[in-house]
């Protein structure tokens, strides 16, 4: 690969709207009155996450995280937390799964709309390494679902 | 002097600043030729057969072992057994010498500066003999705190475990100052982890005065899966065998084994015989070299790179002044995190190494999940400075000027 493509990959990944939700992260924070905590750890760099989340029947009513990590890691968590806010789980299930497809680079619709903002961390495709980082809060997020059944 | 040309990686991937040693080194052309002619010229299984083509393979075997003991200082090579590196190594004398002779309210010391593998096996053998696991502080400059040592070391203490030079930090540890405190105030052994001493210090055993020293071929130029435990005589004979299974036995009854003599005592199953070759062919490379020009040269370079790093606005450097560590300068910049820096830099083709360092007790007393780790070795040049400054430089442009 050419010098200047890798380049242009590493421009591509860190997009200023990563930059921005890593510097201001959204939803950041313990929710009051969770239904469920959960810790996700990604062993390979000791970086540790905790999403909460609480529902009303269906839907996730509030969600937020806690934790430091990568820029990767931590604005993925924080536009996680802005998009499946009041989401149905089927929703939530629908988004988490197309999400991850994106960043395995199994996309079969890059320009996938609905992902919305997430489209910005499309980029880590061409990043096997930082896979990982991308879906640490969002493999918190299937465990919680799963917990609420 | 550039040594890259005995290094095929290099030639294979052209632009490539390796500055991750310390996680495994690039081999020489003379190592890998060494594994390849013994699979060519004399493979069968050592020890066992009687046959020439076996003798041969035992010979180079028993060669390889007396070379890598010369290496590290070790006068009787029975007393070299060969692992699968520092971690088999360390495993080796925590099952063996320690479920044998730890009892109930004894006690173990080791430093806040060790890898897991000099961690692990210490505490899991104190939570199963309900001993107590103390662990020594480091100074403000991340040094073992030779105070605190002395204090936590009593007639209570049956073994203290040390590294030889930090993973992570590069600092040199004075172990021949901590064996005189050890055996001035307790009965202890001493086990060294000398993971990252072997390929960067020469390396006396008999001098050094420990009793057990562990390290891996991989760092040191040699192959993977190959590394070695060095023990004192009396010690390995009265220890009970490690594994179980060919070789390591004398004669076996129906209802009792007897263990053959060292090195085989320890060494079960039929062993890594062509990437022990392979590691006594990198002895003979960094004795070409010589010790002591290694780490000249490593520190030399690893000097200016913390000197040109620490010139830049928000970057902090752990561990203490250069002239006390090997080819390792540890960092991290403002607010970004060290796995970005890594992938920011992998993009101009410079490896370094993003994350705790398998040496998370010291990350907690840095108070940083993670670290930058850059490592220099004998193949490192000025360009690969030049390289990771500028890395370094992009990366804080690239997360802004905010970032401190």
């Amino acid at each position: 690969m050419l010098p200047s493509d890798r380049s242009a990959q590493i421009s591509a990944l860190y997009q200023e709207m990563i930059l921005d939700h890593y510097r201001r992260p959204r939803n950041k924070g313990e929710i009051e009155n969770p239904d469920e905590t959960i810790v996700m750890k990604n062993p390979l760099c000791g970086d540790e996450i905790t999403i909460q989340l609480r529902y009303e029947g269906d839907k996730v009513e509030d969600v937020g995280f806690v934790g430091r990590g990568c820029s990767i890691s931590q604005a993925s968590a924080s536009m996680m937390t802005q998009l499946v806010k009041g989401k149905s789980a089927d929703e939530v299930e629908s988004l988490r799964s197309r999400f991850r497809d994106m960043v395995m680079g199994n996309d079969n619709e890059p320009d996938d709309k609905s992902l919305g903002s997430l489209r910005a961390l499309s980029g880590v495709a061409r990043f096997p390494a930082r896979v990982k980082c991308a879906l640490l809060a969002w493999n918190a997020l299937e465990e919680g679902m799963k917990r609420r059944g | 002097m550039n040594r890259q040309s005995d290094f095929p990686i290099f030639a294979n991937n052209p632009g490539l600043h390796y500055l991750d040693s310390a996680a495994t080194s690039q081999k020489p052309r003379s190592v890998i030729d060494a594994v390849s002619d013994f699979y060519e010229t004399s493979n069968a299984n050592p020890h066992r057969g009687a046959y020439a083509l076996s003798v041969e393979a035992t010979d180079r075997y028993d060669a390889a072992r007396k070379r890598v003991a010369k290496f590290v200082g070790l006068a009787d090579p029975d007393c070299l057994i060969f692992t699968r590196g520092t971690t088999e190594s360390i495993n080796l004398v925590a099952t063996a010498y320690g479920r044998a002779n730890l009892r109930e309210g004894d006690e173990i010391v080791i430093t806040a500066l060790e890898h897991h593998a000099n961690f692990v096996p210490w505490q899991q053998l104190a939570i199963e003999k309900k001993a107590r696991l103390r662990i020594c502080d480091l100074t403000i400059d991340h040094r073992i705190d030779l105070d605190c040592l002395s204090s936590l070391i009593s007639a209570k203490t049956k073994i203290v475990a040390i590294n030889h030079v930090s993973n992570a930090l590069g600092t040199i540890n004075p172990v021949k100052e901590i064996v005189r405190i050890a055996r001035e105030r307790s009965d202890a052994i001493v086990v060294c982890d000398g993971a990252q001493g072997v390929p960067h210090l020469e390396v006396g055993f008999d001098d050094l005065g420990v009793d057990f020293y562990a390290f891996s071929g991989h760092k040191m130029c040699g192959p993977m899966g190959i590394g070695a435990v060095l023990g004192i005589r009396s010690l390995l004979e009265s220890m009970p065998p490690y594994q179980m299974g060919g070789d390591m036995i004398e004669f076996v009854y129906d209802e009792s084994t007897t263990w053959n003599v060292l090195p085989h005592k320890f060494e079960a199953g039929t062993p890594n015989a062509a990437n022990a070759v392979g590691l006594a062919a990198a002895a003979d490379y960094l004795d070409g070299i010589g010790m002591s020009e290694v780490l000249r040269h490593e520190r030399s370079l690893m000097t200016e790179a913390h000197k040109r790093l620490a010139e830049i606005e928000g970057i902090r450097i752990y561990g203490p002044e250069p002239s006390l560590r090997s080819g390792v300068v540890s960092f991290t910049m403002g607010d970004v995190h060290p796995h970005d820096l890594a992938t920011i830099l992998d993009g101009d083709g410079i490896c370094i190494r993003a994350g705790h360092h398998c040496a998370q007790p010291l990350m907690r007393r840095l108070d940083v999940p993670a670290t930058a780790r850059a490592s220099f070795y004998v193949y490192n040049d000025q360009s690969d400075i030049d390289a990771l400054v500028e890395g370094v430089l992009k990366a804080k442009e690239i997360f802004g000027h905010a970032a401190v």
